[in-house]
């Protein structure tokens, strides 16, 4: 083969984040640098958020002119930068990163695709895998959170992203030639060079996730969250019902039943809205500046039934049916509120919702959850008896109920129905494994279809 | 004004004789039109063109000085009309726009101009929007240039190779009285490069001298016998006139050694992926020595006929690298060699691929094939394609799909988010879609729309359904495509045709999808263009009377509301909701250096965002799919109980509210909340601020 002088490098990011700039500054610095730079790249639709590719190439400077291509051939590239760790992924997958060749630059952090936000449950891709497959692929691999450095050094993502090229040592300017490069453009220049200087440093600082919460962990976690959310008799009646259960269907029941117990109403909602460090968390995650005034506006919509779901059982159960208050107040309860809570009106009225709590239990929604609660728990011993892993199934169940209103009563049905399927699935042999199935069908069903269609199947 | 700002590039279009000038392709050709002294510019923006018509559109000062005359056509059509200037007079001209769809739209005019032909040197350039990052239907702008007769420009993707193309390519117009296509792909548009600059050269003949002095000739106005004489004129004396520029000029270049046993031939557009694939099989270098024949078609519409038997004689076989199908090139060749009785074999589509576009990677599979078969080949190599030495590690399924999609804070989703939820009440509709971003309502996790027949069809595209009593069809219709067509072919074929379907306008402000261009409807004052005129206003002219503009589409209930009165309204004939808010992307560009310079100036300014509790947030994700705004996204559910991942709102959001309507209209949790930031407090705010953290302080 002749002498390869050529210097490829393919960019891969998403529409917006500053994939253009990084080519631009590329382009800068090789051009400064005595190289002939040609780059493109195919932007049309995907600059509104789908993925685009940019394509550089560095040549050294001669007097003819040098035929470059303009896209990127696999075995070819030098230097592929992602901006995203799926983005990494695909660039893989298209045969750009090469042992032989490629330093691979990408950040580890995720921007999530629709298909995964929008899962009703689970839906994520695996990120270890695209990072193994990276430590395996790549000559080099560089990786870390550049999302996060940018974050903290208040720069984009492509400053810091050039910094971890420049680290690298993948192409032949040394730390000066880049920085001047970003001085050049003259936009953002000093929250840029700080980008730059944490990708040139190019480490994580993130500290590495809690690990899983043991069985202990998990009862400890509960008994707090029921201390606070109603009282210690409360918390005790929690380990109570916890008594006849052991081992691995122990710690599942544990979960769900500490969630379940904690429901979501009127009383909760108001106590977590007015909490003291929930200010502080909102602050934190606006990035508001120390003392910085800031007002809150709640999203809420109190319907007629939370309302009959705070009086007391028989008042609520008989006002939920109807009846001529029902027809005359209802409507008022029908649009929703936009709440201060950071005035004095909006925060006294969450304020005495969430003392109600200490009446919660003789309200019309606790009579029905604890109700529902009972249930449960004699349905899984029922099962403990016979079907181990049943059981275990049978308690996994409960993360079948979620949201609110219209979503809670879906997941209530979808409850419903897999925990009874459970009577016609006993005989079999295999029903822990058709009830595990019938349970992960309910839980990526929207709206329930899914679900009663796997049903008919199994009847 | 455009979502881009190209007074850089404007100062560069100034560059005089043995400057060099640095950037994109399609702002060179820019440099390299007025360098041939053009006298009128039109067309349409889209990718990959849109730069084109918005560095003219920034340079009208430097237009007014050289006397050029530049135009933001109302469509293709328009733009090709125009080339009706070249006709008569010495008037060089050009347009431009995004092909193949708008040489669709543009072909009437075109087929008229190329049959007159012209006096003045007319170039049409498309943007030939095919392969990766393409948006429409794949088809080849080349069957235009065939069947209207006008000549296809290849160039080789370089910045000298297509400046001179445009500087030959008006002199090939001229010498054959033929318009010119110059077809530039995409890539080849973005391309960075360099080329050394000419003056400028103001047009000797403007379009004001020809509108004083007009001139006339029958013969040239298609309408018999005319029309007769056109088509004779064009075989027997513009075509060999073509012929003879394209040979006299060399247009068309050879590479590598000038006799083998076997070669190829290449369309220029192509021939940097082609020395690419060569040079990995170590059958070329960087420079495009390559170790075989190659014949570069710089015009790949005519074909030169004695070129390609010079090119051919003594071959055994030939491989012609063209992409795109139907393979007219192809053809072509074959039908050259059998006149002149070569027995050259001519190799294209049987090894490569039929469809798809031409990357390193295919050539280098086709290369390999091809050598492989003309084993005797005098090439010094083992023949073998690039290949990535190690086997894939991950599949397709490990890695998501990233469709496109609606920019953060768009005010087309919570549109689409309001026709969801009607659709819940009523059923499904059927939806005929349009061009332009709304289009990505067809996309997760909408999923809304049947068909998209074109720019400003969305209301003819329903119209087959008219008469039925059953459920109206919804149409969706853009302001770019309105203004384009829509409000004759759509609204007025409704009004006349005595629809009963519902249209909606999306009335942003600018042409969006394209780059943020002005239009008619714009809001925005503009200094060489008249805005301000309103869509509804346009529609009630042409007989709507049901129509309600909504100022504020972040509202979805009203909405919702509209939309259900529009379905279920006893009233007949064709129902119009103007959807009227301003382009996000736009929108954050315009007030964003205006809010910081408000908060750097110390005046009082507020800044929304939304969030969401994570304690409250139950991690059904029913929010999302209700808007998929990018920065409505999730994260790792912070409770230790829990393991479904919580919505999460990051730093991108622009507090465009939709969040919290959604969760209002549809009674989700209510972890949503929109914070106002307060910059520079006045008196007021502080003593307020005050009294309540004191007294809730207390009250905790």
């Amino acid at each position: 083969m002749t002498e390869r002088n050529r210097l490829t490098i393919a960019i891969l990011a998403l529409g917006g984040q500053g994939g253009g700039v990084l080519a631009d500054w590329l382009t800068a610095l090789g051009e400064a640098g005595g190289y002939f730079a040609q780059a493109t790249s195919v932007p049309g639709v995907a600059q509104r958020t789908g993925s685009t590719v940019y394509y550089l190439e560095l040549f050294p400077l001669a007097d003819k002119q040098p035929v470059l291509a303009l896209m990127p051939a696999p075995g070819d590239v030098d230097v592929v930068v992602a901006a995203e760790l799926m983005e990494a992924g695909r660039a893989m997958l298209r045969g750009f990163v090469t042992g032989d060749r490629t330093t691979l630059i990408a950040s580890t952090h995720r921007i999530y695709a629709i298909a995964e936000k929008s899962a009703v449950s689970g839906g994520l891709a695996d990120g270890s895998k695209v990072l193994e497959a990276a430590h395996r692929s790549a000559k080099a691999f560089i990786g870390f959170d550049m999302d996060a450095a940018a974050q903290r050094t208040g720069s984009a993502i492509s400053a810091v992203m050039l910094g971890a090229i420049a680290a690298s040592g993948a192409l032949p300017f040394g730390r000066e030639a880049y920085e001047d490069t970003i001085r050049r453009s003259g936009i953002a220049v000093e929250a840029n060079l700080k980008g730059f200087a944490a990708g040139f440093e190019g480490r994580d600082e993130a500290p590495p996730p809690a690990p899983a919460l043991d069985v202990d962990g998990i009862i400890a976690e509960g008994m707090r969250r029921l201390n606070e959310y109603q009282d210690a008799e409360y918390a005790a009646l929690y380990v109570e019902r916890l008594k006849p259960f052991e081992g691995k269907l122990r710690r599942e029941v544990a979960r769900g039943l500490a969630l379940w117990m904690a429901y979501e109403d009127v009383m909760r909602v108001a106590q977590q809205k007015i909490r003291a460090r929930r200010m502080d968390e909102v602050r934190a995650q606006v990035n508001a500046g120390p003392g910085q005034i800031l007002h809150i506006v709640e999203y809420m919509h109190p319907r007629w039934q939370e309302l009959c779901d705070t009086l007391p059982a028989k008042l609520g159960a008989r006002l939920e049916r109807g009846g001529a208050l029902k027809r005359i107040f209802a409507p008022m309860f029908e649009r929703g509120r936009h709440v201060r809570t950071n005035s004095v009106t909006w925060f006294l009225v969450l304020r005495l919702l969430a003392s109600r709590r200490r009446a919660r239990r003789g309200t019309w929604r606790y009579a029905q959850e604890n109700a529902r609660i009972e249930r449960w728990l004699a349905l899984v011993r029922e099962a403990a008896q016979s079907d181990y892993e049943c059981a275990i199934e049978l308690a996994k169940c409960q993360n079948l109920i979620k949201g609110y209103g219209e979503t809670q009563a879906r997941g209530l049905r979808k409850f419903v129905d897999v925990t009874q399927s459970w009577q016609m699935l006993r005989s079999r042999p295999d029903a822990a494994r058709l009830l595990r199935s019938l349970r992960e069908t309910a839980l990526r069903d929207e709206d329930g279809t899914a679900t009663a269609e796997a049903m008919r199947k199994l009847a | 004004m455009a979502e881009r700002s190209f007074k850089a590039e404007v100062e560069q279009l100034r560059l005089s004789a043995g400057q060099e000038f640095r950037g994109e392709g399609i702002l060179a050709v820019t440099k390299a039109l007025l360098q041939a002294g053009v006298a009128y510019v039109g067309g349409y923006q889209g990718a990959p063109i849109s730069h084109l018509m918005d560095v003219f559109a920034d340079a009208a000062d430097l237009l007014k000085e050289l006397g050029v005359h530049f135009e933001t056509s109302a469509s293709e059509a328009a733009a090709a009309a125009m080339c009706a200037a070249s006709v008569n007079y010495p008037l060089r001209g050009a347009v431009a726009w995004k092909s193949v769809v708008g040489t669709n739209v543009a072909s009437d005019a075109l087929s008229n101009v190329a049959s007159g032909g012209v006096t003045g040197g007319v170039m049409v350039i498309v943007g030939e929007d095919y392969g990766e990052g393409s948006s429409i239907m794949q088809e080849r702008t080349h069957a235009f240039a065939m069947k209207s007769q006008m000549w296809l420009l290849d160039p080789r993707p370089n910045l000298p190779s297509i400046v001179g193309m445009v500087e030959k390519g008006f002199e090939l117009s001229e010498a054959s009285h033929t318009p010119v296509m110059l077809e530039l792909r995409v890539r080849a548009c973005h391309v960075h490069g360099r080329f050394i600059a000419k003056d400028n050269v103001p047009p000797r003949f403007t379009v004001q001298h020809a509108a004083n002095d007009p001139v006339r000739d029958t013969e040239r106005i298609v309408l018999p016998p005319a029309n007769f004489l056109h088509e004779r004129e064009k075989i027997e004396s513009r075509w060999p006139a073509a012929v003879r520029f394209v040979q006299d000029n060399k247009l068309n270049e050879h590479f590598g050694p000038k006799d083998g046993e076997i070669g190829i031939i290449v369309q220029g557009g192509l021939f940097n992926t082609l020395n690419r694939a060569l040079e990995l099989m170590d059958l070329s270098d960087v420079y495009g020595n390559a170790k075989l024949p190659v014949y570069v078609l710089n015009v790949t519409y005519p074909l030169i006929p004695d070129e390609v038997r010079d090119f051919c004689a003594g071959k055994r076989a030939v491989l012609i690298v063209e992409e795109g199908q139907p393979e007219f090139i192809e053809h072509e060749l074959n039908t050259i060699l059998r006149r002149a009785d070569l027995q050259t074999r001519i190799v294209g589509k049987e090894i490569l691929p039929r469809a798809g576009e031409y990357t390193a990677q295919v050539l280098g599979d086709g290369l390999a094939k091809f050598l492989g078969t003309e084993k005797q080949a005098a090439v010094p190599v083992s023949a073998s394609a690039p290949r990535p030495p190690s086997a894939p590690v991950l599949t397709a399924l490990d890695v998501p799909q990233r469709p496109a999609g609606f920019c953060t804070g768009c005010p087309e989703r919570p549109l689409f988010t309001a026709l969801k939820l009607v659709q819940r009440e009523l059923g499904q509709h059927h939806v005929s879609a349009d061009i332009g971003c709304h289009l990505f309502s067809i996309l997760p996790p909408f999923n809304i729309g049947n068909t998209t027949m074109g720019y400003g069809l969305g209301t003819a595209g329903a119209s087959a359904f008219r008469r039925q009593d059953g459920k109206r069809p919804i149409a969706v219709m853009g302001d770019g495509g309105f203004w384009h067509n829509g409000l004759t072919s759509g609204i007025g074929n409704a009004v006349f045709n005595r629809d009963d379907s519902l249209t909606i306008v999306v009335d942003n402000g600018y042409s969006a999808a394209t780059g943020g261009q002005d239009l008619l409807s714009s809001d925005a004052a503009n200094d060489n263009r008249s805005t301000r005129h309103a869509i509804e206003t346009a529609v009630r002219g042409i007989g709507v009377t049901w129509v309600k503009a909504i100022d504020d589409t972040y509202d979805v209930l009203r909405m919702r509301d509209t939309l259900r009165q529009a379905l279920t309204s006893k009233d007949r004939g064709p129902k119009v909701i103007v959807a009227q808010s301003e382009c996000m992307l736009n929108k954050q560009r315009r007030t964003r250096p205006l809010f910081a310079k408000a908060v750097k100036d110390g005046r009082r300014a507020i800044r929304e965002r939304f969030g969401v509790d994570a304690e409250t947030c139950t991690g059904d994700h029913a929010c999302i799919r209700l808007s998929g705004c990018p920065s409505l996204t999730i994260k790792p559910n912070p409770d230790p109980l829990k393991s479904d991942p919580v919505a999460h709102v990051d730093n991108s959001c622009v507090g465009c509210g939709l969040c919290g309507e959604v969760s209002h209209a549809e009674v989700l949790c209510p972890s949503f909340y929109k914070v106002q930031i307060v910059f520079n407090p006045n008196w007021w705010d502080r003593a307020t601020a005050a009294v309540r953290a004191r007294v809730i302080g207390w009250l905790r």
